[in-house]
């Protein structure tokens, strides 16, 4: 066996370490907002940290479209890289496990282990693939409580979520008011704009015209449409990106000395589209991103209250903190002051930060200085107020 | 517990606030009031704030603060939703200060506002024995890289209020430490260094 060298021990020791992911099973039937319903279903989560005693100190982790339960740390010694959030989430960090239980999953539909396209239906006794019923964020809060009951928490101190995450913080604030006392909502909407949805459509299409993806089938005649799952990633990136940090990042920066002259790959920037696109294909499943992607379009709690979004908060005594960042053309900081503008009208607290970066709507996956200041003052202020004090 | 940042026009203004109310402070630092109003005076309210690194220390204190430039006014509030709006020696810094007084009298019941009096004997004699712009220890800047672009005296000050139907309730000034010595009482716009005032619109004052 190889001795790890003192990068190695470092690297668990800054981080959570080593953690094993769980299940919960859950045996209440659910009826989705689709129509459908399910018998029962899995989901799969890790924890980080220790709950305290009065069950005060618990953090609810949502995810975004293509995340999964593995928020931090590391699954083996031999795993170099983390969990999607381990910049945030682990001893010392913004998201401190010194101080809080970070409970993180991997939603309904997901393919990361919880009850998904891929999953046996227990009907049939075969992968449910493209019968899996459309979830939408209101159905993953709803399993969200569920696991919350299974885990003991009544109450969580925080729900946190970037970009699709956010909006399931968000949704947290309307179902489940008296369960959450701080709504953390990053580089998120209250719906999707029309392009949003115009460019999630770009991405299905590719999917869905893919000839291997065999009307969602594609298992069952062991294929997978890989063409489709690429397009669709690349797309998505160049949205995660701003023009000016693909400028700093790319420019127009060749992967050889001279132009090919051919449809090879000249620029780095086609050659970071194309990996991206590439590892996307074995990490994720096509029937699942487009139901992340459904779910995204079709998110929107002010329609349930006459379109006024301030009438969703009326209910909760959350306060609210809403993060935003400059160069995010994708969900615009324009869009995140329409939730705190909601949130003032409801006479919410709601604490709102507009963070200079030239990430875009990867921001809120980055280390980004003034983030990580904002994140761990508005946490550290919940801690010292809701969990100390209340010893 | 008081915050040793707290200034001594804060404790006026403090008083000045009623407990339980809603406040809406517009360059509100580092929160320092804010936090001190919510706790002595169980307010609830907003901070706008313009700088990273103060909106960071305001959240640190649990002030509910939303980073945003005053220059853009105040859309996201509604008319007359905030009880007292305060304004502490910010309105000399902004470029359109008539907008954002308009803004503070449409959104609040009333407004507190605290500003450097340009009428003070020491900035005048400044002007008039060095023929320079006044530099001081409340105006440290020089005139290439002030940040306070609109410079006016107390009288400005109330001919602004007469000329936009503003209601002067009550108004107060510091020099130095001392707050409201005779002599700024006898002749403010001499003698005043800070001035604080509380204003309301005239249609809510009867």
């Amino acid at each position: 066996m190889q001795t790890l060298g003192t990068d190695d021990t470092d690297r668990l020791e800054k981080s959570v370490g080593i953690v094993t992911p769980q299940v919960c099973h859950i045996t209440d039937p659910i009826n989705l907002s689709s129509g459908e319903s399910l018998s029962s279903y899995s989901l799969v989560y890790e924890t980080y940290g220790e709950l305290n005693r009065q069950r005060s100190n618990a953090i609810l982790i949502c995810h975004a479209l293509t995340g999964d339960h593995h928020a931090a740390g590391y699954h083996s010694e031999a795993d170099t890289k983390p969990g999607w959030w381990d910049s945030c989430i682990g001893p010392g960090k913004p998201i401190d496990t010194n101080k809080f239980y970070v409970v993180a999953l991997n939603n309904l539909g997901g393919c990361s282990g919880s009850t998904g396209p891929n999953s046996i239906n227990p009907d049939t006794n075969l992968p449910y693939g493209p019968s899996f019923p459309m979830v939408t964020v209101k159905d993953w809060v709803k399993t969200q409580a569920k696991l919350s009951d299974a885990l003991g928490i009544k109450q969580w101190l925080a729900v946190v979520g970037g970009s699709l995450g956010g909006m399931q913080a968000m949704q947290w604030t309307i179902d489940y008011p008296e369960r959450i006392k701080h709504c953390v909502v990053v580089a998120a909407v209250s719906k999707l704009s029309t392009q949003n949805i115009a460019f999630n459509e770009v991405a299905r299409q590719a999917i869905l015209s893919d000839p291997n993806f065999f009307e969602g089938h594609y298992v069952a005649q062991n294929a997978v449409p890989a063409t489709g799952l690429k397009i669709a990633r690349m797309l998505g990136h160049i949205t995660y990106l701003s023009d000016a940090g693909m400028k700093t990042k790319f420019g127009r920066d060749l992967k050889q000395s001279n132009l090919h002259y051919s449809y090879e790959t000249d620029f780095e920037i086609e050659s970071y589209l194309r990996y991206q696109g590439e590892q996307f294909i074995g990490r994720f499943d096509a029937n699942t991103y487009l139901r992340m992607g459904k779910a995204l379009d079709y998110f929107d709690p002010a329609a349930d209250f006459d379109n006024q979004l301030e009438q969703c908060f009326t209910k909760t005594s959350a306060r609210f903190l809403v993060v935003s960042f400059t160069s995010d053309w994708r969900f615009s900081p324009e869009r995140s002051q329409e939730i705190v503008a909601a949130l003032v009208k409801a006479g919410k607290a709601v604490s709102y930060a507009n963070v200079t970066t030239d990430y875009g709507h990867d921001a809120f996956l980055m280390p980004v200085p003034d983030y990580v200041n904002v994140l761990t003052a508005y946490l550290n202020n919940a801690y010292t107020v809701d969990v100390e004090e209340q010893k | 517990m008081t915050d040793a940042k707290l200034r001594q026009e804060h404790k006026l203004i403090a008083e000045w606030v009623d407990s339980n109310s809603v406040v809406l402070d517009l360059g509100c630092d580092e929160g320092i009031l804010l936090a001190h109003l919510a706790e002595t005076k169980q307010v609830t309210g907003y901070g706008i704030e313009i700088d990273i690194n103060n909106v960071v220390a305001a959240m640190g204190r649990g002030v509910s603060v939303i980073q945003a430039d005053l220059e853009a006014g105040l859309a996201g509030f509604d008319d007359k939703s905030v009880d007292t709006v305060i304004i502490g020696q910010t309105l000399q810094s902004l470029r359109n200060t008539e907008k954002l007084v308009d803004e503070i009298m449409r959104v609040g019941k009333r407004a507190i506002v605290s500003f450097p009096n340009f009428g003070y004997w020491r900035v005048r004699s400044y002007l008039y024995f060095r023929g320079r712009m006044p530099v001081s220890k409340r105006l440290p800047y020089e005139w290439y890289n002030t940040p306070n672009l609109h410079l006016f005296t107390i009288k400005d000050f109330e001919q602004l209020c007469r000329d936009k139907d503003i209601t002067i309730c009550d108004q107060r000034y510091q020099t130095g430490q001392h707050m409201n010595s005779m002599l700024t009482r006898m002749s403010p716009n001499v003698f005043a260094e800070l001035a604080v005032f509380c204003i309301q619109p005239k249609a809510s004052s009867s």
